[in-house]
């Protein structure tokens, strides 16, 4: 398998006065161009942690990351994120929440370019309605669009996803879900994203990635999943290879790594 | 036309829609603090009967008023006084000139003595001066120091230091570095305005640099990690988010200080004898006439509505420059 995105044996030690906090070990994960990959594993496990090595945001303290033969170790463009609180800066609208980050890759482009690119990424989010809104006048799932918006906007080379619905709503979810999916099929990203809903996962990933739990969390199984797209959520309800993915990924979660509560 | 807000009471009220509602908020937003003005007028006028001094009866209301209005009188001669003096000027130059072509005319400035609105004007362009130049210091540091963790560590024993020592102590201090420092042929400004602006802003910065570290300190670490993201340089990374951030707090601190600046100014007036409203004051000490009271009292009073106005003044430009209109500012 060609690897795009390579995470070789990642681990990372927080300090502490005593030993050292061991967060995740072990990660070894390929991804190819394109793949959709999302992160599931109970609250705490170092889902975070580890989109954050690939953000570059934090740096791995033994293994590391290579995208397209280059390692990654700081924090930049082709590496978009979408944080889960949108992070939009609420004294910017929509458009020049975008624009700031538009202006950071396309240097040398005309304003009209510039101007052009902005509007093409709000439109794909079906937020060209409300561009000149600051985020306190939009809702949830709107901040939410414009935030995927930056990001795309960005043309990453991995698009990096951090429970991105975790906040929303479930009609609302749904919504994003699909538009998601559309664009997606539209623009073919490479995409790792954290979810801690299983039907969300297996609705829009190629593989899913299950986390076991921390401290010391590494990759504990991957799913496969082999629909075919363009995948409509309603039909899939009723499909038996769907509901088989779901079995599998919900019985790692509460029966493999049920979380024990204290 | 849009009425402004606080008027919609009283259109209301003439129109006759609920009279009852609109009486009770016109007099919870007018009749209160009118209320309360005069109760206080009432106190301080009893009180003032029964403190004698050496001067005579502490100054009431009363004679307070009468000396405001004689220090307006006496601003006003003295203008025409000054008004008459350079018409003579002119006049006499104009005949010299008839008489002697070669004559190069000069216009001899005047030289009367400040009256209490001059000393005001004095006061307000020191004050503001030193805010300004005091804030420009002040910011930027206040930025760097709220960046680095590391930096604030080592620069906030200092502030801590500094920032509770009163004018009074600065001064002497100010006062021989000053005029050993600052000589000059034809100097710009006096040395005394030189001195008491400096004083002005060494007790005043303070509170600026440490709100606004604390302002840049606290800039959710969500923001911070976008710029990391989109690798925004160190101007953009200042200006497109630390500072849209940490504007409340800049303002906080912009405010305790201009509030500090004006009350170290009049101290640091009167013990350096440097002209404005502190020197007025102590002149009228010193002075010790029946009127000096009332006078010194016209002072205070004076004093504390341009503080007051000074404040509103910084909470309007808050406003303008703020990004959140729906914030309550007061």
């Amino acid at each position: 398998m060609d690897a795009y995105l390579e995470l070789t044996d990642v681990e990372i030690a927080f300090p502490t006065p005593t030993v050292p906090f061991v967060a995740i070990q072990n990660i070894n994960l390929k991804i190819k161009q394109g793949e959709f990959i999302s992160l599931i594993g109970h609250s705490g496990c170092g889902k975070s942690t580890v989109l954050n090595i690939v953000a570059g945001l934090y740096q791995a303290t033994k293994g590391g990351v290579i995208l397209e033969g280059k390692e990654v170790d700081q924090p930049g463009p082709e590496r978009a994120v979408v944080f889960q609180n949108h992070s939009l800066l609420p004294w910017l609208t929509a458009y020049q929440n975008v624009e700031l980050a538009v202006k950071q890759v396309m240097k040398k482009a005309s304003k009209a370019e510039v101007k052009d690119w902005i509007e093409h990424n709000l439109k794909l989010v079906h937020m060209d309605h409300a561009m000149h809104k600051r985020p306190d006048e939009l809702s949830g799932g709107m901040k939410q669009r414009v935030g995927i918006a930056r990001a795309l906007s960005m043309q990453p080379k991995v698009l990096l996803m951090d429970e991105p619905f975790g906040a929303l709503d479930a009609l609302t979810r749904a919504h994003l879900q699909d538009s998601l999916m559309e664009i997606q099929n539209e623009l073919n990203n490479t995409v790792i994203m954290i979810t801690h809903d299983v039907d969300e996962a297996v609705l829009l990933s190629d593989r899913i990635v299950m986390m076991t739990n921390g401290p010391g969390a590494t990759i504990g199984e991957i799913a496969e999943i082999n629909l075919p797209r363009p995948r409509n959520r309603v039909v899939l309800t009723e499909d038996a290879a769907y509901n088989h993915y779901r079995q599998q990924v919900l019985s790692f979660l509460y029966e493999k790594q049920a979380k024990v509560e204290l | 036309m849009k009425l402004p807000v606080f008027l919609e009471p009283y259109v209301a009220l003439v129109k006759g829609v609920n009279p009852k509602d609109n009486a009770t908020l016109i007099f919870r937003q007018l009749g209160l603090p009118v209320v309360g003005l005069l109760v206080f007028m009432m106190v301080w006028s009893g009180a003032a009967k029964n403190i004698e001094t050496s001067l005579g009866n502490f100054p009431g209301p009363v004679e307070v008023y009468n000396q405001f209005t004689n220090l307006v009188d006496e601003h006003q001669a003295e203008k025409e006084k000054a008004q008459a003096f350079f018409e003579r000027q002119q006049a006499r130059n104009e005949a010299r000139m008839a008489q002697d072509p070669d004559f190069v005319s000069t216009i001899r400035p005047y030289t009367g003595a400040p009256t209490f609105f001059d000393q005001i004007k004095t006061s307000l362009f020191t004050v503001f001066t030193a805010f300004v130049i005091g804030s420009l210091i002040a910011i930027p540091i206040g930025i760097l120091i709220g960046m680095s963790d590391g930096l604030y560590r080592a620069v906030n024993p200092i502030i801590q230091l500094f920032k509770p020592v009163s004018p009074l102590a600065w001064l002497p201090l100010v006062t021989l570095v000053v005029s050993a420092l600052y000589i000059s042929e034809s100097p710009m400004f006096q040395t005394a305005f030189i001195v008491s602006a400096i004083t002005v802003l060494l007790s005043s910065i303070w509170s600026t640099i440490i709100n606004t570290a604390v302002g840049v300190a606290t800039v959710s670490k969500d923001l911070l990690n976008v710029s990391k993201v989109l690798n925004l340089n160190a101007w953009t990374h200042v200006t497109k988010i630390l500072i849209p951030s940490a504007i409340p707090m800049i303002f906080t601190g912009l405010r305790i200080s201009l509030g500090i600046a004006w009350m170290v100014l009049i101290a640091a007036e009167m013990l350096s004898q440097s002209p404005g409203l502190g020197k007025f004051i102590w002149d009228q000490f010193q002075n010790g006439s029946s009127e000096s009271m009332s006078r010194i009292m016209v002072a205070v009073l004076v004093i504390g509505l341009i503080g007051f106005f000074l404040d509103r003044l910084m909470l309007l430009l808050q406003k303008t420059v703020s990004w959140d209109k729906s914030a309550v500012l007061r």
